[in-house]
């Protein structure tokens, strides 16, 4: 057996330039590799949210007529099968505005109040102001309001928000929050949040959801103050489970915005776009200014006013999906004001109001009032004109709703099936 | 009948075949080997005993003694491990009758009284204890040695001895139970005292002590073994025979490292008679003394690293600090061994003395003690530094460039703002080779440990900046050696400036920098010191190291450096010396080439001028493959991934002309480094073509199928094949169907075997990278068959796909890179089958505490890979 060599490296580097590159190309395969993969989970994760959430409401409506659906949505269905989002936030005119317009969920107004509020719900306080998309997409952020015209175009601290020299972000990273811009203190408000850093949540639980939302916003910096690089600061809305204390601290809390009302939102729905019964608006005086609707001139008309689209079939119907029927609309007044299938028009309730039998809308006594605005892009749904009637007649208190939760926690095995709209 | 007459013919010829084996005639030589080799294939039990009985034939010659041992060893163990695996599976299948009459005889032969057949069967013996004892047969082989030792003359008692050693390196301990490596240990140490009077078997008992080690670990528990055992390797540093000296000092060494926790009660003693050895003995005993307190160092150094400091654990071995105690008697010993040096010791690439085992030593005790060591060096190196004997200049040079990693940077800045200006005078001025040489390296030491961004006071500034930069590139036109240095040094200064911002200080002598080291390059004597090879490799740093500001000039480097390679190509009719330098030059060329590629590939603007050569590269390292006929070269092949990874789809264009090579490397399985590479470059080019890579998709999933399956090839390759499928995948989409069902079989297979490990930590980090590769590869097929029709084809793979990630949680071993691509192959499934998994999901364990484990995990690349699962489950389960 011969000694062992014990002689040790002198003198030389520890590794060879050799293997040196041999491992940079490796770090290199490695990083495109992981950049390959993230790229095919991101692209994978829009197209998956667009082909289910614009499309998806296509079979109920078959019981439309084509024609009455407006041209609009032919369209965007169309072409949003094969555009993802971010391209879809390129858009430019009218196309965008029709596109953007279908993409928010809409609450439906709460007219009476849901099982298992405590179990099952959320519930927030909502800031007065504008509903909009903000989309921060290739180093910029765009919000649009609901009917898709843009409200700023700016820097943000989103991922992808600003141009801003950072190798992490890939050019397949993007975001759509749902928000509300709150004039008074130019904060965007985010009620909601859809696309993360590339990843749809359209397909998420608003349990998952806001348990995002609340992770994430904070992290990427977009609460900081306004900088160079992020000219408006966005804020969480603090979101509290609907039990009794915390629908009261919705209630009652002190936020830094003006409140329009209580947000109300199913903890196992996912982001629908258009309108949901699984999140529920509901106001009274103490929380909003606009609890009765204003008419043009900000005041309140003596009668309730709404707003419905005509049918061919000289039909009166809400925007609702499917839509309620209301009442038919005389042949005369038809003839003498020119309209049309598809006409938003303006009518108010007269003294014999709306009258119901078990539970469904029966009759409404209507007076013809004229065309609607024609910014106007829908006509009200069954559940705000309920709210508005039930507002000027019986209004649901907030005493109704936590009274609601304390007989639910008394009777507990009440059965309470949610309905599941995947 | 027949059998014994084939055995008649071979007894007699044997020994004249073993004898033209071993002739000078070539053509005699070839004849004997031929017949030998037709004799094993003809009939092996015969062929073996027959070797066996020519070793143990006191009457032949002993050149066929040995080389009948020879070829009897080799017929039993080969370094190859499909070979050796093969081997031994014929061994165990052999004859009963044969095995034993030739492990008698090679018993028989341990009685000799030739000395090189006595120990050419106790190596012999050992090979074949190596395969028989795991399996549990020779069960009366140690008890036979150890009678031996008791009974037999002196000679006999060594040959025991010694294959009592050659046996302990040869089985692992778990197979001998611990009443016999009582035994062993017990006949050992005895050979090894004092009271033994015969020279060789001590000298045999000591080295067989030394691989005898591994297997003491419960008697290194017990006190009064260890004692004993501790006591006679100490008296054996100080026996009269040089050999006996060498050999105790050896089996310190071992033990340093082996039973670290155990010194304490025996250190100062130690440190005793290794200081005693280093300042007195012969060099070979010193250097084993030296290395003594080295190996401490790894020791301590790696437990201070592993736990910063703070001892906490049950199971892992404290610091004893051994190093910082003995410090102060430590230091001034290795210091004084630095005055000792050999001359000419830098221009002799295999020197390796007594000077620099101390200084070598000096820099391991920095590391271990940090900022303690600095005012102890220090006065030697002001006392030596300007003395008139080169050897105190070059002493105190070499004590400084020692200790420059380990200690704090306030410590040494205040030291190297003072020296700095003295090493530059020194490097241009000094009369002297070999302190120019140190100094050069103690400079390329200051700037690879004290600038840069991690420190706070820089130490070069914009005004002397220049100046080093002036004498390095002077003293690149110095002694070969000197010049090496330089380039070194060079090296670390540019590699300091990386990342420092959009300008870098050395943008003003970039082009002079450059020109430089191309000059380098082009020296008569650049074949000596590996100097080329520095100089290139400074120039791939300097490149690396740039900055926007001299991408123009990295441009024009292109042309320069492709000419370069082009005038390797020019050469005809090389001898294969010739031969062997161009290829190592052309590797030099590649290897510049790719990290300039990578430079200029990685942005746009650069990228789009780069372009315009990338058709005149190509085409050069194309030539550069078909330089050979065998096989591809590695450099050119790493350069090709830089390349394809720029070029993106384009790279299409090469692929008729290039695809051969691909295919060459990827059946290289001699040199798994190439083979390796090339897989890379698969995925790269995969990357790049995307579907583009569908016509040759067939025959690499083939040759990708059949290395998988090859035992001949390296393991390592096997995991980045697997990540590789996972690349093809993603590339191809729904068009892997072709090759589903042959990858998933691959895969299930591999991640069966990888699910649990029992092993060392190599073993454990090989499984992990295994598991890493088989995951990558789930990761692409799910990606790649996502949104495609075809995605029902994968629903029939997720169960298993699922226990496999339940089972390497479950087994809690997996390393941070398993585990954030796990938790995205779960992310994936859910993904890409949706629905179709939603049940079989929510039923793994993987889904709930894997995931939310790793959605707390503190590594953001892990959380990440865990947000994206967990939505992507949401969404599965809630459809």
């Amino acid at each position: 057996m011969a000694p062992h060599d014990i002689r040790r490296p002198f003198k030389r580097a520890a590794i060879s330039d050799q293997q040196k590159r041999r491992e940079l190309s490796l770090l290199r395969q490695a990083q495109n590799r992981r950049d390959a993969q993230q790229q095919a989970r991101c692209l994978a994760s829009s197209i998956l949210s667009l082909q289910s959430s614009a499309p998806e409401s296509q079979p109920e409506q078959s019981d439309i007529e084509i024609e009455t659906v407006p041209e609009s949505e032919q369209e965007s269905e169309a072409f949003s099968k094969d555009l993802d989002v971010r391209q879809a936030s390129k858009l430019r005119g009218p196309e965008v505005r029709k596109w953007f317009a279908r993409q928010l969920m809409l609450p439906e107004w709460m007219i009476d109040v849901p099982d298992r509020l405590a179990q099952d719900w959320y519930v927030f306080a909502r800031p007065a102001g504008k509903r909009c998309f903000v989309v921060s997409s290739n180093g910029t952020t765009v919000s649009r309001q609901r009917n898709g015209s843009i409200l700023h175009h700016f820097p943000s601290a989103l991922p992808a928000g600003a141009k801003i020299r950072d190798g992490s972000g890939s050019g397949q990273s993007y975001c759509i929050l749902d928000c509300i811009f709150h004039e008074l203190d130019q904060t965007y408000y985010v009620i909601d949040m859809v696309c993360w850093n590339g990843y749809s949540l359209y397909d998420c639980t608003a349990e998952f959801r806001f348990y995002w939302l609340n992770s994430k916003l904070e992290e990427s910096g977009a609460c900081n103050a306004p900088s160079h690089y992020h000219k408006f600061r966005f804020s969480a809305v603090p979101v509290y489970n609907c039990d009794q204390s915390g629908l009261y601290a919705a209630y009652t809390g002190v936020v830094p915005y003006a409140k329009d009302g209580l947000l109300f939102y199913n903890k196992h729905a996912l982001y629908q776009t258009g309108n949901t019964p699984l999140a529920l608006v509901w106001k009274d005086e103490n929380c909003s200014q606009y609890v009765i609707d204003t008419d043009g001139k900000g005041e309140i008309p003596s009668q309730q006013q709404v707003v419905l689209e005509l049918q061919d079939d000289r039909k009166l119907v809400t925007s609702d999906d499917p839509p309620v029927l209301f009442g038919c609309l005389d042949r005369d007044i038809i003839e003498k004001s020119g309209l049309h299938t598809g006409n938003l028009l303006r009518f108010a309730i007269g003294d014999g109001g709306l009258s119901f039998a078990d539970g469904k809308l029966e009759k409404a006594d209507l007076i013809y009032l004229g065309k609607s605005n024609r910014a106007r892009a829908f006509a009200d749904s069954y559940s705000k004109v309920l709210f508005q009637f039930m507002v000027r007649h019986s209004p649901l208190k907030i005493d109704d709703l936590l009274a609601s939760i304390n007989s639910a926690n008394d009777q507990e095995k009440t059965p309470s099936d949610i309905e599941m709209v995947g | 009948m027949f059998i014994s007459a084939a055995r008649n013919i071979m007894a007699m010829e044997v020994t004249q075949v073993l004898l033209n084996a071993q002739s000078i005639d070539g053509a005699v030589r070839k004849n004997a080997e031929d017949s030998l080799k037709q004799f094993q294939e003809q009939n092996l039990p015969v062929f073996l005993v027959s070797l066996s009985g020519e070793l143990a034939n006191e009457e032949k010659p002993v050149e066929t003694r040995k080389l009948a041992g020879l070829v009897l060893k080799n017929a039993l163990d080969a370094k190859e491990q499909h070979r050796k695996f093969e081997l031994v599976q014929r061994w165990l299948s052999l004859d009963g009758n044969a095995k034993s009459q030739i492990k008698a005889c090679l018993l028989k032969t341990l009685t000799s009284l030739v000395s090189d057949a006595r120990s050419t069967a106790s190596q012999v013996i050992a090979k074949v204890a190596g395969i028989e004892l795991p399996h549990k047969q020779w069960p009366e082989l140690i008890g036979s040695l150890l009678s031996n030792v008791h009974q037999l003359p002196a000679q006999a008692k060594q040959a025991t001895l010694e294959t009592l050693g050659y046996l302990c390196e040869e089985v692992s301990p778990d197979v001998i139970d611990q009443d016999q490596v009582n035994k062993i240990l017990t006949a050992v140490v005895q050979g090894m005292s004092s009271s033994e009077g015969n020279t060789d078997v001590r000298l045999a008992a000591t080295r067989a002590l030394y691989n005898a080690l591994g297997f003491a670990q419960a008697n290194f528990s017990n006190d009064m073994e260890r004692d004993y055992i501790m006591r006679v390797v100490c008296e054996a540093t100080l026996s009269p025979e040089v050999r006996i000296r060498q050999a105790a000092f050896e089996c310190l060494v071992s033990i340093s490292s082996t039973y670290y926790e155990k010194l304490a009660p025996y250190i100062q003693d130690i440190f005793n008679i290794t200081a005693k050895a280093v300042r007195e003995d012969e060099e070979p005993v010193a250097l084993q003394a030296i290395e003594f307190w080295s190996s401490i160092c790894d020791e301590e150094i790696d437990i201070l690293e592993e736990y910063g400091g703070d001892f906490t654990g049950d199971s892992d071995i404290p610091c004893f600090y051994f190093i910082k105690q003995a410090l102060p008697a430590l230091v001034p010993m290795l210091l004084e061994t630095l005055l000792k040096q050999e001359e000419d010791q830098d221009q002799d690439e295999g020197a390796w003395n007594i000077a620099m085992a101390g200084g070598t030593c000096l820099g391991l005790v920095a590391r271990t003690v940090g900022d303690d060591i600095v005012p102890l060096v220090v006065p030697f190196i002001e006392e030596n530094i300007s003395k008139q004997d080169w050897r105190q200049r070059e002493g105190a040079t070499y004590a400084f460039g020692s200790i420059l990693e380990g200690p704090s940077p306030e410590k040494l800045i205040p030291l190297v703002n003072v020296a700095l200006t003295f090493m530059l005078s020194a490097l241009t001025k000094d009369p002297n080779s070999h302190v120019k040489d140190t100094t050069a390296w103690t400079l390329g030491r200051i700037f690879e440990f004290l600038h840069g961004s991690v420190v706070d006071s820089p130490i070069i500034s914009q005004a002397n900046c220049q100046q080093i930069i002036t004498v390095l590139l002077q003293s690149m036109k110095d002694t070969p050696n000197v010049a090496e240095k330089a380039c070194g040094a060079l090296y670390f200064l540019a590699q300091g400036y990386e990342e420092m911002g959009p300008s870098s200080p050395l943008t003003p002598f970039f082009q002079e920098i450059v020109q430089s080291l191309l000059t380098v390059t082009h020296r008569e004597d650049a074949g000596e010191s590996r100097l080329r090879t520095a100089a290139y490799e400074t120039l791939n740093e300097v490149v690396r190291c740039s900055t926007d500001e001299t991408a123009p000039l990295v441009l024009q480097l292109v042309p320069v450096i492709m000419m370069e390679l082009h005038n390797t190509l020019e050469g005809q009719k090389l001898s294969s010396d010739e031969r062997e330098k161009q290829s190592e030059l052309q590797g030099l060329l590649c290897g510049c080439l790719q990290v300039i590629i990578q430079k200029l590939g990685a942005s746009e603007p650069t990228k789009y001028v780069f372009m315009q050569y990338a058709d005149q590269i190509m085409g050069l390292f194309l030539r550069v493959f078909a330089c050979r006929s065998a096989t591809v070269h590695e450099e050119a092949m790493l350069a090709i991934g830089a390349l394809a990874y720029a070029t993106g789809a384009d790279f299409a264009k090469y692929m008729p002309e290039f695809y051969r090579y691909l295919e060459m490397g990827l059946q290289n399985f001699e040199e798994y480094q190439v083979c390796a590479v090339t897989v890379g470059v698969v995925g790269d080019i995969s990357r790049a073509l995307e579907e583009k890579i569908v016509p040759y998709c067939d025959s690499i999933m083939t040759q990708l199928l059949k290395n998988l399956s090859s035992n001949q090839l390296h393991r390592s390759v096997k995991p980045p094949i697997f990540s590789c499928f996972g690349d093809i995948a993603l590339a191809v989409g729904e068009y892997f169907e072709k090759y589903l069902m042959w990858a998933m079989s691959a895969l299930q297979s591999a991640a069966e075997l990888s699910t649990h490990i029992a092993g060392d930590d190599e073993l454990v980090e090989y499984t992990n990278s295994l598991r890493n590769g088989i995951l990558e590869a789930y990761s692409g097929i799910f990606q790649g068959f996502k949104n495609s029709p075809k995605t029902q084809l994968l629903i029939p793979y997720a169960p298993h796909i699922l226990q496999f990630l339940d089972g390497i949680y479950m087994e809690k071993d997996m390393d941070d890179v398993v585990m954030k691509t796990a938790i995205g192959v779960l992310g994936d499934l859910a993904d890409t089958l949706g629905s179709h998994a939603g049940s079989m999901i929510q039923q793994s364990v993987s889904s709930k505490d894997f995931l939310n484990e790793c959605l707390s995990s503190e590594d953001l690349m892990i959380k990440e890979s865990a947000e994206w699962a967990k939505l992507a489950i949401s969404r599965a389960i809630s459809v």
